[in-house]
């Protein structure tokens, strides 16, 4: 599915990511789809770690929805990996898009996860997901 | 997926590199990141086995200049070619918009590349993508070699092989020496942007 991403729905979502996760304490917020193109990104981190982080993450996806199904289970909405500064917490928003929230240990999991869920919503709404 | 990016000025494009295993897919990948300057490309990732064989894919961004003002950035991707990761294979061209595919000239490889691109059409059909109207270029890999005395297919019989009914540009070339692999990717780039071009600016 092809998009053009238009100046207005680029701060529409830049707004939900700052108000939503990073006000909230995650590092930085990525949206992509789930052929890894990048759609928006806030945070520190640079866009030559954040296009690889982009391709991985959807791949990851992919991979997972594999595994999903050979439990009998359609796909996962969402994955957390745990590290040992940094933590990423993945959802799935809608059929194409995935939510992707950098944060370190110091942020609670269950803070995070709410306010992806919330995000999700808007951002569902802003793209028409 | 092909993204117009308005804010950043930006358009994005997937392509991917096919074909069977060890036809040098990930050969011009590196390639192409060892010989450009690193303002263009991003950081290339890698995930392969313990030997030299891709096991999901590579990953490289490319920055290929600007045309009418939006900077185009390819996202290049080579799948793995043995033949037990289809799956892979198949999640890898989810939303691709434009496909090189790498044949390898060796004649006891003939077979393999005939099957590996019933295996792309395939692919491609599971997300009612047709091949042929996808951009796609072939590129005829290892043409060093039959200098080595190895037996290589004829570029009349890869033509016949692979390319009869689809009729898209081919190009020698020998990836190793970095042969013909400049001119593949200007040319699938070319394609793929005039499509996408056409596609989102209707």
């Amino acid at each position: 599915m092809d998009m053009i991403l238009t100046v207005e729905k680029q701060r529409q979502l830049e707004d939900v990511i700052r108000t939503e996760l990073l006000a909230n304490g995650a590092e930085h917020v990525i949206l992509v789809d789930s052929s890894g193109s990048l759609i928006v990104d806030c945070g520190n981190y640079p866009l030559e770690d954040i296009l690889p982080l982009a391709a991985l993450s959807a791949a990851n996806f992919g991979a997972t929805a594999e595994i999903a199904k050979l439990v009998g289970e359609e796909d996962f909405t969402l994955l957390f990996h745990k590290g040992e500064k940094k933590n990423l917490h993945f959802s799935k928003i809608g059929e194409e898009y995935i939510l992707i929230v950098v944060f370190d240990k110091s942020v609670s999991l269950g803070l995070i996860r709410l306010k992806s869920t919330k995000a999700a919503e808007k951002i569902m709404e802003i793209l028409g997901a | 997926m092909a993204l117009i990016d308005l804010a950043r000025r930006e358009l994005q494009v997937k392509i991917v590199y096919y074909g069977p295993a060890r036809s040098g897919k990930t050969t011009n990948v590196v390639y192409l990141y060892k010989t450009m300057n690193k303002q263009v490309t991003g950081k290339m990732v890698t995930i392969d086995t313990k030997g030299d064989r891709t096991l999901f894919f590579d990953f490289l961004p490319v920055n290929v200049g600007k045309i009418k003002g939006l900077g185009i950035r390819i996202q290049l991707y080579t799948v793995p070619g043995q033949v037990m990761y289809a799956a892979t294979r198949r999640l890898v061209l989810r939303g691709v918009d434009g496909v090189v595919f790498v044949a390898d000239s060796l004649r006891v490889q003939r077979q393999r590349n005939i099957e590996s691109l019933k295996d792309l059409t395939e692919n491609l059909n599971s997300y009612a993508i047709d091949i042929r109207t996808i951009p796609l270029v072939f590129q005829y890999n290892k043409r060093d070699l039959a200098k080595a005395g190895v037996p290589i297919l004829s570029v009349d019989e890869m033509e016949e092989d692979l390319n009869s009914m689809l009729k898209v540009p081919a190009f020698e070339a020998s990836a190793v020496l970095g042969k013909g692999v400049f001119e593949t990717l200007r040319e699938i780039t070319k394609r793929t942007i005039r499509v996408v071009a056409n596609k989102l600016v209707k």
